[in-house]
């Protein structure tokens, strides 16, 4: 009797990509729920705009580069660079700003380095990047959370529909009334101004442990990246170090001067902190190769992270962090090669 | 301030790795040329044919890096030799020249037809690596472990009883060469 | 592998072995026409002592060991030679290898020069060694390394530690458990020629913790010795923990060199049906004829382990246990990690096959279609010799002969893991395996390129010795010379 021949292993383990981003979209449905209830619905069409545009541009690239839209198109990557990308924006930002920031980080930051598997840059990353430098008011007009103690008007789902849309408020609504910085960027200003740690903390935007409605989106990442671990979808390396040299950087400038810099918790819970450790920095095409390489990669965006946000241009610094260290990862892995069985010295 | 600091530190580390860059190919001095000439020497395959019109390896190594020989002159190293010493070198690749010689298709040793041989031992002293074994007057065969295919024992023989032949090669001997527990259980 | 410091990486798989370990080992019938490959082994093929037409009897020697690392090989049946020609072998992926065929004429006549030794101490640890050789014995864990030679280098480590490989650790197969389940007296045995053989202190039969009533087995046996200088170690089932250098490290805790063999840490390891086949041939005088084959998966009726003898068509096996399911998609000989497919059953047993798998859907799963490396890291994170599959991956891509040689692709085993848990379904086993000939090619080249160096430089500095010395001798003769003048 004669059989098909194929080469081994015979088995092997029914995983594919398109299962593996559809695992990290499901864990950053907390974090999209969180922020909706602070934020408002905005997210929501910020997500929509974004995914549609990934999928067009996508669509587009892989064209012009004659590769197999039905293979490369559902593998779920374009989508979760849309959602981390939305996730960074502000949720009232015009449509034109995530648009353009998907559309370039798709485009150049993806396929003009060889697609899937070959960027050198976290995409989305990129995309966040080129917005914050031409853009960096927009980029930085956030809405205040939904809590009693900042009590504004807040929008319905249409009129942030329609602000969205067409760049242009309601007539019930003014900017200046509606808008609020961040907190990490309330605080920059404040220290700025000369108020001691203390003394910013005293304005509501301030919660128990960081900004209001941040350190609650910042947990639910953190459930989400919990979940990731637990499925072994992400290991422990890049989150315990980021997080970890995030933390230690906080305390001791903390332990020098607790009035002039915040604390490791607040720094942790604050701003991308979590997003960054568990799904920004977790990417695996421009992370660093070893575990050690890996543990080295996540500190340095760690320390760059406190540097930039205490002493840098920027409010928060995760993006600049992962994409200067993603300019470090071939250095770091020409040292990081772990050393092979029956071989005295590392390569 | 700290800009300006910034600045005119990555300008010089800039400026020093161009100098270390520089001298390596250049060979600023007498022993950083001499250990060019033996990493270069490293990459040629050590036939010592002559085909690159210098008389063996070490003397064209030696041109490579006074910049007087081109990396496209080795037909035995071929293209991938060629490719190792443009990148070691900092020139452009390019692929051997043909009008140095063209390799055959096969890999090829020398052999000898011994009922023909007269033993005079031309061809003995013509070869750069002693790969022929033999003496005045007796017979000579060429060792084909040893032969490295450079054709330099083809014309000093008076009676033309000396040709290239295809080199065989087995599979164990590939597979030993490189990893013995390869083959063991 | 969580033992010893060296052991890391490997998976957990589903072992698959309730089906064919439920019945005890039972007897294959001989085959009516045994067809013996000559390259069955690893090193140079058999040469044929006998010719078409001969009459042979069971146990008679019928090829000769080839000048390098070579085996013996003897006649699992009584009968005449029918034939000496290529025929399509497993050895060759199915392809032709030249092989002596047998009618078998059902005599079952036994060859009667084979000595049976009792007491195997009384001879020289050579004298020993060498008879061992001429039982055809070679390694039966799947390489079929001719046991003299390894045993040859093993004699030159002072003192070695002898050790048992009973880790059968790649799914479905079971040949070895029931062995040791079976017939640990022989594996025992064996190990104590093999012991004296290289004149080893001590012995470890090491296999995995999901075969109990084998360690259980061995051990009585053991205490039935009354020797006390062998034991059992078990070992957590981890695939692949039965690789030797894997296994080595997981037992001692000590790594074998890239560029050496185990008798460089003074370790020498046998297979457990290697040493079972050693005590019969030694104690019983029974060359190298049958060995135990795995006959299972879910496209064969039955399952079981079977004694077979060499040369039996794969198909006449299928059928004593009952044919094919209906199910059945593929054939293989080995297990699903490992295993090589085979196009046909019309091929025969030969001394390395171990297993064989007809596979359905239910034991396969077959890869998905194949994407870019995400450079997720589970490659690097399972495989057992420490290696970053994912760079092999890259530079087998280019070609690139520099970075697979720094990168380690030599020392891949081949083991699938990497392969295994791939979310990109990247055929990894297949890309290095295509680029070892190609990188062991350039290794070879690099390494005639240095010897010829080192004669040439030998040489030139030869002759200019021997320039100085004419030079020498000619200034001597004129100084002479005008001396005589003045």
């Amino acid at each position: 009797m004669r059989f098909p021949t194929a080469a081994p292993p015979h088995v092997v383990v029914p995983q594919t990509v398109s299962k593996v981003m559809r695992i990290v979209i499901y864990a950053l449905l907390p974090t999209i729920a969180v922020h909706v209830v602070f934020f408002g619905p905005g997210l929501l069409i910020q997500s929509i705009l974004a995914i549609a545009t990934a999928l067009a541009t996508e669509a587009l690239a892989l064209h012009l580069r004659k590769k197999s839209l039905q293979q490369y198109l559902t593998d779920g990557t374009a989508i979760v660079t849309a959602l981390l990308l939305a996730l960074c924006l502000p949720p009232l930002a015009p449509w034109w700003l995530v648009v353009s920031g998907t559309a370039f980080a798709i485009l150049v930051a993806k396929h003009a380095f060889g697609g899937v598997g070959m960027n050198v840059f976290n995409p989305a990353m990129v995309g966040y990047a080129v917005l914050l430098v031409s853009f960096p008011a927009q980029l930085l007009t956030w809405l205040p959370p939904d809590v009693p103690e900042l009590r504004t008007e807040q929008l319905s789902f249409l009129q942030t529909a329609t602000t969205i849309l067409t760049g242009q408020l309601p007539d019930a609504f003014t900017w200046d009334a509606i808008t609020s910085p961040t907190p990490l960027d309330a605080l920059r200003t404040n220290l700025a101004m000369g108020m001691t740690m203390q003394e910013a903390h005293a304005s509501p935007i301030f919660g128990g442990f960081g900004g209001r409605g941040w350190e609650w989106i910042n947990l639910a990442t953190l459930i989400g990246g919990i979940a990731l671990l637990a499925l072994r979808i992400i290991r422990w390396q890049i989150p315990v170090a980021m997080l970890g040299s995030l933390a230690v950087c906080a305390s001791i400038m903390y332990a020098i001067d607790p009035g002039a810099y915040a604390g490791p918790v607040f720094h942790l819970t604050s701003g991308a902190s979590m997003l960054g450790a568990f799904f920004i920095a977790t990417d695996p095409v421009s992370a660093a190769t070893s575990d050690r390489g890996r543990l080295i990669y996540a500190s340095g965006i760690g320390v760059l992270t406190y540097t930039i946000r205490t002493w840098g241009g920027y409010p928060d610094g995760v993006a600049f962090a992962v994409l200067l260290m993603n300019l470090a990862v071939p250095l770091i892995d020409r040292y990081t090669v772990p050393r092979i069985y029956g071989h005295a010295k590392r390569p | 301030m700290t800009a300006l600091i910034a600045f005119v530190v990555m300008m010089s580390l800039a400026g020093l790795s161009l100098l270390a860059n520089r001298a390596a190919a250049n060979g600023a001095d007498a022993a950083a040329r001499a250990r060019l000439i033996e990493r270069i020497n490293d990459l040629l395959p050590q036939t010592q044919c002559g085909r690159c019109t210098f008389a063996g390896c070490r003397p064209y190594a030696t041109a490579l890096a006074e910049g007087s020989a081109d990396i496209n002159q080795c037909p035995p190293g071929g293209d991938n030799t060629a490719e190792a010493l443009a990148k070691l070198l900092g020139r452009p690749p390019k692929s051997v020249d043909p009008q140095f010689g063209v390799m055959p298709p096969v890999p090829m040793i020398a052999w000898i037809d011994e009922p023909a041989c007269i033993g005079c031992t031309k061809c003995i002293q013509a070869c750069p690596v002693d790969a022929i074994v033999g003496a005045q007057r007796h017979m000579h065969t060429v060792i084909a472990a040893d032969c490295t295919g450079c054709e330099l024992c083809i014309p000093p023989c008076p009676v033309d009883c000396i040709e290239m032949r295809p080199a065989t090669t087995s599979a164990t001997e590939v597979l030993g060469a490189s990893r013995p527990h390869v083959l063991s259980g | 592998m969580v033992r010893g410091s060296s052991a890391r990486g490997g998976l957990r798989l589903e072992a698959h072995k309730e089906r064919s370990t439920r019945d005890p080992i039972g007897m294959a019938a001989a085959p009516s026409t045994a067809v013996l490959p000559l390259d069955q082994h690893a090193g140079g093929a058999a040469v044929p002592i006998v010719a078409v037409g001969d009459t042979v009897a069971i146990g008679q020697p019928i090829a000769e060991p080839a000048a390098d690392t070579s085996a013996w090989l003897h006649a699992p049946i009584s009968g005449r030679i029918v034939a000496i020609e290529p025929r399509a072998s497993v050895t060759r992926a199915c392809a032709p290898a030249l092989s002596i065929v047998i009618d078998n004429d059902g005599r079952e006549m036994r060859h009667s020069s084979a000595r049976a030794i009792e007491d195997f101490l009384s001879l020289e640890p050579r004298e020993l060694r060498e008879h061992i050789g001429r039982g055809g014995i070679v390694g039966l864990g799947g390489a079929a390394f001719p046991s003299l030679a390894k045993l040859e280098r093993g004699a030159q480590a002072s003192a070695p530690t002898l050790l048992i490989n009973g880790a059968e650790c790649e799914p479905y197969i079971s040949c070895d458990a029931m062995l040791m389940r079976e017939r640990p007296h022989d594996v025992v045995h064996g190990a104590r020629i093999l012991m004296h053989a290289l004149q080893a202190q001590e012995c470890v039969i090491a296999l995995e913790d999901d075969a109990p009533r084998a360690a259980d087995a061995l051990r009585a046996a053991i205490a039935q010795t009354e020797n006390g200088r062998i034991r059992v170690q078990v070992v957590p089932t981890i695939y692949p923990s039965g690789g030797e250098r894997q296994l080595i490290a997981s037992v001692f805790g000590r790594e074998v060199p890239f560029d050496g063999l185990p008798p460089d840490i003074d370790i020498l390891c046998h297979n457990v049906g290697t040493a079972a086949a050693t005590a019969r041939w030694v104690r019983d005088g029974e060359p190298l004829v049958s060995r135990i084959v795995t006959i299972t998966g879910d496209g064969v009726a039955r399952a079981c382990n079977l004694e077979v003898r060499l040369g039996t068509p794969i198909s006449q096996l299928i059928a004593e246990c009952g044919g094919y399911t209906p199910r059945v998609e593929r054939l293989l000989m080995g297990g699903t990690m490992m295993g090589m497919a085979l196009s046909t059953d019309e091929v025969a047993v030969v001394k390395a096959t171990n297993c064989i798998v007809a596979a359905s859907a239910l034991d396969l799963e077959p890869r998905r279609r194949e994407m870019p490396c995400i450079r997720c890291g589970n490659c690097a994170e399972v495989c057992p010799a420490f290696l970053l599959p994912q760079q092999l991956h890259v530079y087998a891509r280019a070609t690139d002969l520099d970075g697979l040689e720094r990168y380690g692709l030599m020392d891949c085993i081949e083991c699938g893991c990497c392969d295994y848990v791939c979310p990109s379904q990247i055929p990894l086993v297949e890309r290095f395996r295509e680029a070892k000939p190609r990188l062991a090619t350039h290794l070879l080249a690099r390494d005639n390129a240095r010897a010829a160096r080192l004669r040439f430089e030998e040489r030139t500095a030869r002759l200019q010795r021997l320039e100085a010395e004419q030079r020498q001798r000619l200034e001597e003769k004129r100084r002479q010379a005008r001396r005589k003048d003045a």
